[in-house]
Parts: structure tokens; C-alpha cells; sequence
């Protein structure tokens, strides 16, 4: 439907702003995340965290988002750029990156990400939407908002929380858990429980109106209470509207280095790779120019993924291998993940691994992960 | 507007006749080439990478696939507050308007545009050549020879240069004389068709033969060419050394495809330091399943691959069936070959589906000779079920 730029109420998501907010905890990326946040982390052969999010507000109709930053942004900022790649470089809202103004008080201790919104608070004020979408990036998904946004409102609810049924959770990722009524009223809701799990996820994606984020962003900070999800969205489930609305389709949480490996392994499942990469709309990124991969004489590649820009000679099998990357003849590659601008030697045999940008394997060398625990290469290292 | 030392003029308004139904519905330099690009990337990337910011493109036939294509310039990084890229269309002027006649017609008719950016030089080019070269190398010798006119040409086979307009020149590499499409050549050094002028002669010569010859073809090669030569402009040769390729026929343009593959490809577009830009279309990544054979191929992302590719190129968006083989081909964008079926040496057109069991260039007529023969299929047919097309035929 099309709507003039200054018309904006009710259900149309041109009434609709959001934040994406990436000052979340990114330890446990370990090497993946020592020199960039993980918001700019490569995932899929071709594109970063930040891409699946962003490009899903983008194909709902949202062209007023903002980025909160909280470290290590360099590379995000080099990604993102003025957000061309997803239409964001516009004249009238368009992208905001929010930095985190709060570092420059440096006698004072870092408290949580409500900090991050308070200082950008301006931002939030003068976007001229009514209502804001609020996600992050270590959920992997091909979401559609505009339903979920519907429901929002014809529900009236005050906060709606986009979560996904489970039927296998992994050990070693944790997860934000829910329960809800029949009704989808959400009443429990926990980070990372111990024990005592729910089925239903939360894909930490929350509607609300942008007066209410206001309104709980003042009531927790005068509290002393910092954690956005804990303590603005936890903490109100007793005396908000707070429900949840369900996603069908393919889910990825990025909270763990074997959570990371599974999920761009998982991509190579076909129902997998179509529920993220043509449901609802395309994944946008930033575009490299770089030219169709070649798959020389004598190549034996079979269920891949690959970017473009590639050159494989060797052996490649269940792996994902991101732009620009080089096998040499006799080179053996199985169960991996290859990020961009890697040059795998020939003869050299890779099993289990996650090799990040710019790693150069050597002639003949060997090196075995497990199917649980991937043998991460740290960028620019030469093996 | 500041002045700017060389401005690029790019001829693309052909039809490309000869590629037949490769150009239905677009104009030559808007065809799909190397999996990812189309003709006009090779010029457009070479002005970027070689410095040249404002860049003048002459459109004439079907030029509305060219004109998104190009857009604002960005993909080239020729959006620019100065220059950039301008499409220029033929227009109406006080006393009326007319269709570009040729090729230094559509530049007479510009010089307007020119005269904006009051350039010391003049680079023309065409929009149909794929090769990797720098301009700005060759605006250097022009300099150093203090040429009026500089052509590109390269070296051809002696028994091809009765396909060329060949440069006859003396130790120098100045011109002495031009032949076209000689019989007995007295050389073999061929124009590419790319030319640099000093901009104050062009213009000077594109004015009186518009306003003194009302016949003629406002044509580079007959008309301004010949009558600078007959008055002793100072002409000179600049040897390219590459790969260059005029892909203006089914033959050459299959070729062109097939020169991108093997170890070290004549044409090697991986190259990171002469990148050439292109629109980009976003896909995901290409795909290549369990069961999937691939041998010595160019494929782009968005592809899925189920069954057999050697030897092949395919753009964005193909899909290749559990058991279809695509041998020696070229496959345009989202086209789908669904399984069983055949194809060998084709070009194969875009958004084309080929459906079960069918064959593509497989079997041969009749009588046929040995000689190879390309099947060619048009943008958006149906090869029915189990059908056959034969070695050489032409849908669409």
C-alpha cells in the first residue's frame, strides 16, 4: 500500500521505527568476536549477523532504524556503511548509528544496555513513529513483521515478544525462555535458566509503542536497573499487556561457538536454506563485486555453500565457504566453515574447523576439530 | 562545471543483429555476459579503474533495460557531483531532431554535452567488447606522441585480417594509411574500435561534416576518420596486449564464455586490482547438493546445482535438476533445467525452462557437418517435455 511519508498512524509500518540493539555480551564467540562485535560476525557463505535483522525490518516496510554500538564497531561500521545495501541511505529517516556516548564518562563502570538507549534517547524522542521494533542480532531468521505488527495492535497489547517453539535446544547455547497462557499472554519469562526450561523461545524481537519505551527506559534507570531485557521487559510482566506471537519458520540463536558452527552447517539443508534465503523476502549485504566462483579441472565439490569469488580445485564437502576463497588441488576440506579471503594450501586436510578471514593453510598440513567443539583459526593467521 | 581533462563516450545504441535472439528485446551492450555481468561492465569498469569520471553513453535501440541497468551511476562508482555517468538518448533540438545516423553522428549530436565539460581529450569507445584495459596508459602515449588521434588496435592472426579494419604503420607506430577488411593486408594490427581525439579536431570535423555532407553516414569509419586522414592529422597506434574479444556473433560470444574457463583463463576476471563492477544482484549463495557434479565451471550465486556442469558458465538464479546434464553451455540468469534433461554447447537464454528429459544440442541434423554448431534458446521459452532441440537450431 502506499503511503505519502507524512502520513503516519495506526497500523501502517511506516509507523513503525526500530532499534537494533548490539550491546549484548559477545564472549562466547571467543577468537570470532576478539577484533569485531557480533553483530559483524559472517555467517552463510555471504552475509553478517546484522544482515538477517536489518534486512527483515527492511522487507516489513520499517525505514527508520537505529544501531545501537557498544564495542569493537569498526568492522559493523564498515559493513553497514550509510545502509545503502538495504535502501537505509534515505533523506527523510533512513539509518542512525547510535554510539555509545556513555564510554566518555570513563570514571564510571559500564551497567547494561539500557545505558546504551539512554544515551541516545534524543534518537528515540524525535522519530516521529509511534511505535518501535526492538531486536538484536544473534537470532538467525527470515521474519516478517508486519503480521506480528497487526497483531500488536488489533490486540492491543503493550508489549508483543516474537518467540518459536523448540523441539531441540542445544547443550551448550543458552537460551531466553517463555511461557505463555493459552492466550499467548506471556507469564514467565527467564535469561538463561538452569533448570527448569520452557519449550518456547524468545526471538528477542519486542513491539511496543515508542511512548511506553520511554516511559519503562525512565522507570528502570531511576531504579538503578539496567538489563533491557531482565528489567524493562521481565520486570513488567506482571503489570503490562506483554504476549507473544509465534514464528513458524526457520530459527537460528547465536549464543555459542557450536551454536554457530551447527547453524551454518544447518544451511545446507534445503528446507533450511529456502525458509532463510527466499521466504519473506531477500537477505541484503554489502555488495563486494566480486566475480562467479570457479570450479577448476578436477574439483569434486558437493553440498556447499559457496559465495562468489571462490577458486576450488580441491575436495570440498558440507561446508560453507565465504567470498573469495582458494582451494588448491589435493586440498581435502570436510565440515567446515571457511570465511573470506582464506587460501587453503595443496594437499592440506581440514576437518571440523572454522578458519576466519584471511587464515592461510600451508602445503600438506592437517588440522581436525570435533563435530562438537570446531578448531577455530583466528583471522590472518598462517597455519 | 570544472573542466575535465578526458570525458568517455560510449556507443550503445547497436542492436547486435547477429546475435539474433540474444537481442530481442534489449540493446547489445545491456547482453548478459560472464555469469554476473552484461556487455557495458567491461567499458564502464575499465573508465572507473583507469580514472575517468564522466562517462557520456549513447543509447538509441531498446534502451530501456540499459538505462535502468545504468541508473544513477553508483555500481560503477560514476554517481558523481561532477560528471558521473549521463545516458544520452537521441533529442529534439530548435530545428528539430533525428535518430543517431552513426556512430560519429551520435557524438556530433552530444557535442553540448561535451562542450559542458570542455575536455582536452575525447575517449570513444564501444559498448559490445569485452577486454580489461587501461585508458589512462593509452591517453599517456597519445600525449608522448603528440598524436591528434590515437587508435587502439592489437595483433590478429594474418589470416583473420580480412575481418578487420586494419592500421598500416610505419616504425613509429604512426598511421599511414587504413584499410578495411582488406583482401591482402599489408598488416596485422587490427582497431579495436577504441579511439582517443583531441577533442578541439573532433570537434571542428564532426561540425563541417554534419553542416557540408548531408548524405553521409556520420560514420567514424567512412566519413570523419578517412577526411582527417586525407589532411595529414597526425594518427597513432597504441598497441594493447590482452585478451580483447568482439562479441558480436553467436559463435564469438559463445567462445568469449568458454575463454573464462580452464587453469589460467585467457580473461581472468577474478582479478582483484582490475575489478569489473556490475549491478550486483543480490542472491543468496550458490548451492551445490550432495549429488551435485561440477567440472571446470563459472557459476554465479543464487544457483542451485542438483545435477551435472562441466565446462559451462551459469549467471544468477539457474537451476539445474537432480540427473540434467549442461555441458559446453552458457545459461543465463533463472533459467531452470529440470531433471534428465540434456544440454551441450547452447546458450541458453534467461528465465528459459527446460523441462524433463528434453535435449538441447545433442543430437545433430542430418547431413550435418563436424563442425560445432551452437543451439540457441531465446529468453523465456518452454522446451517441452522429452523434446529435442538439434545441434544449431535457434528458439525464440
Amino acid at each position: 500500500m502506499m503511503t505519502p511519508v507524512y502520513k503516519k498512524g495506526g497500523a501502517n509500518m511506516n509507523n513503525v521505527m526500530a532499534i537494533i540493539n548490539n550491546a549484548l555480551d559477545e564472549s562466547f564467540l571467543d577468537k570470532l568476536t576478539g577484533h569485531r562485535s557480533l553483530a559483524s560476525v559472517p555467517f552463510g557463505a555471504r552475509y553478517r549477523l546484522i544482515d538477517f535483522p536489518l534486512s527483515n525490518l527492511v522487507n516489513s516496510g520499517v525505514t527508520n532504524v537505529g544501531l545501537l554500538l557498544q564495542t569493537k564497531y569498526r568492522s559493523l561500521m564498515d559493513h553497514i556503511g550509510f545502509g545503502k545495501a538495504w535502501d537505509l541511505d534515505r533523506k527523510r529517516n533512513g539509518l542512525f548509528i547510535l554510539p555509545p556516548a556513555h564510554i566518555y564518562q570513563a570514571n564510571r563502570a559500564y551497567k547494561g544496555d539500557l545505558q546504551n538507549f539512554a544515551s541516545n534517547i534524543d534518537y528515540i524522542k524525535r522519530s516521529n513513529q509511534e511505535y518501535v521494533i526492538i531486536g538484536s542480532p544473534n537470532i538467525v531468521a527470515n521474519i516478517d513483521y508486519r503480521d506480528a505488527f497487526k497483531y500488536h495492535v488489533e490486540n492491543e497489547n503493550d508489549i508483543t515478544i516474537i518467540y518459536r517453539e523448540l523441539d531441540v535446544f542445544r547443550r551448550d547455547t543458552t537460551y531466553t525462555v517463555i511461557n505463555t497462557d493459552d492466550n499467548d499472554r506471556i507469564i514467565d519469562m527467564k535469561v538463561d535458566p538452569k533448570k527448569n526450561f520452557y519449550k518456547k523461545i524468545s526471538l528477542q524481537r519486542y513491539i511496543m509503542k515508542k511512548e511506553l519505551l520511554l516511559d519503562i527506559i525512565d522507570d528502570c534507570i531511576s531504579k538503578g536497573e539496567w538489563d533491557f531485557v531482565k528489567n524493562a521487559i521481565i520486570g513488567n510482566l506482571d503489570n503490562l499487556k506483554v504476549y507473544g506471537y509465534p514464528f513458524h519458520s526457520y530459527a537460528a540463536v547465536i549464543n555459542s561457538i557450536n551454536g554457530y558452527y551447527k547453524s551454518n552447517l544447518e544451511l545446507l539443508k534445503p528446507n533450511v536454506w529456502q525458509d532463510l534465503f527466499l521466504k519473506n523476502g531477500p537477505i541484503f549485504t554489502k555488495p563486494k563485486d566480486e566475480a562467479p566462483t570457479a570450479y577448476k579441472n578436477g574439483v569434486n565439490a558437493r553440498n556447499i555453500l559457496a559465495a562468489n569469488g571462490c577458486s576450488i580445485k580441491g575436495e570440498v564437502k558440507n561446508s560453507v565457504l565465504f567470498r573469495g576463497v582458494k582451494v588448491h588441488p589435493g586440498a581435502v576440506i570436510k565440515n567446515s566453515v571457511i570465511m573470506q579471503k582464506s587460501e587453503i594450501g595443496a594437499n592440506a586436510y581440514l576437518e571440523n574447523v572454522i578458519l576466519d578471514k584471511g587464515v592461510q593453510i600451508t602445503s600438506n598440513k592437517s588440522l581436525k576439530g570435533d563435530t562438537n567443539l570446531p578448531m577455530i583459526i583466528a583471522k590472518n593467521t598462517i597455519v | 562545471m570544472p573542466k575535465e581533462e578526458m570525458v568517455a563516450m560510449l556507443l550503445a545504441g547497436g542492436k547486435g543483429t547477429r546475435l539474433g535472439v540474444l537481442t530481442n528485446n534489449i540493446a547489445k551492450p545491456a547482453v548478459p555476459f560472464g555469469a554476473e555481468y552484461r556487455l557495458i561492465d567491461f567499458p564502464l569498469s575499465n573508465c572507473t579503474n583507469s580514472g575517468i569520471t564522466t562517462v557520456g553513453v549513447l543509447t538509441q535501440y531498446k534502451p530501456l533495460v540499459l538505462n535502468s541497468y545504468i541508473g544513477s551511476g553508483s555500481s560503477w562508482d560514476l554517481d558523481r557531483h561532477n560528471g558521473g555517468v549521463t545516458v544520452l538518448p537521441p533529442y529534439v533540438k530548435e530545428g528539430g531532431g533525428s535518430w543517431y545516423k552513426g556512430t560519429a553522428d551520435a557524438i556530433y549530436q552530444n557535442i553540448e554535452f561535451l562542450d559542458i565539460y570542455d575536455p582536452e581529450y575525447v575517449l570513444v569507445l564501444s559498448g559490445d567488447h569485452i577486454y580489461k584495459m587501461d585508458y589512462a596508459e593509452m591517453l599517456n602515449y597519445h600525449k608522448e606522441k603528440n598524436a591528434e588521434i590515437t587508435i587502439g588496435v592489437l595483433e590478429v592472426p594474418w589470416k583473420e585480417t580480412h575481418r578487420f579494419g586494419i592500421m598500416n604503420t610505419n616504425q613509429d607506430q604512426k598511421i599511414i594509411e587504413f584499410q578495411e577488411k582488406p583482401e591482402n593486408a599489408k598488416n596485422n594490427l587490427a582497431s579495436m574500435g577504441i579511439y582517443i581525439f583531441n577533442w578541439e579536431y573532433l570537434r571542428k570535423y564532426l561540425i563541417e561534416e554534419a553542416e557540408e555532407n548531408d548524405d553521409s553516414a556520420g560514420d567514424f569509419g567512412h566519413n570523419i576518420i578517412p577526411k582527417m586522414m586525407a589532411d595529414n592529422l597526425n594518427f597513432y597506434a597504441y598497441t594493447f596486449e590482452g585478451y580483447w574479444k568482439d562479441v558480436g556473433t553467436i559463435e564469438s560470444y559463445w567462445q568469449a564464455h568458454m575463454d573464462l574457463l580452464g587453469e589460467e583463463p585467457e580473461l581472468e576476471l577474478q582479478d582483484r586490482n582490475w575489478i569489473i563492477y556490475s549491478v550486483n544482484p543480490n542472491r543468496p549463495p550458490q548451492y551445490l547438493s550432495e549429488d551435485a557434479v561440477v567440472d571446470n565451471s563459472m557459476i554465479n550465486k543464487g544457483t542451485q546445482i542438483m545435477g551435472t556442469v562441466k565446462n559451462s558458465v551459469l549467471f544468477f538464479g539457474v537451476k539445474v535438476a537432480q540427473d540434467a546434464v549442461v555441458e559446453d553451455s552458457v545459461i543465463l540468469p533463472n533459467t531452470r533445467i529440470n531433471s534428465g534433461a540434456k544440454i551441450k554447447n547452447s546458450i541458453v537464454g534467461r528465465n528459459v525452462i527446460v523441462e524433463k528429459n528434453s535435449k538441447i544440442g545433442i543430437e545433430k541434423e542430418k547431413e550435418a557437418s563436424d563442425e560445432l554448431k551452437i543451439s540457441v534458446i531465446g529468453d523465456n521459452e518452454v522446451i517441452p517435455e522429452a523434446s529435442s532441440i538439434k545441434a544449431g537450431m535457434v528458439v525464440g
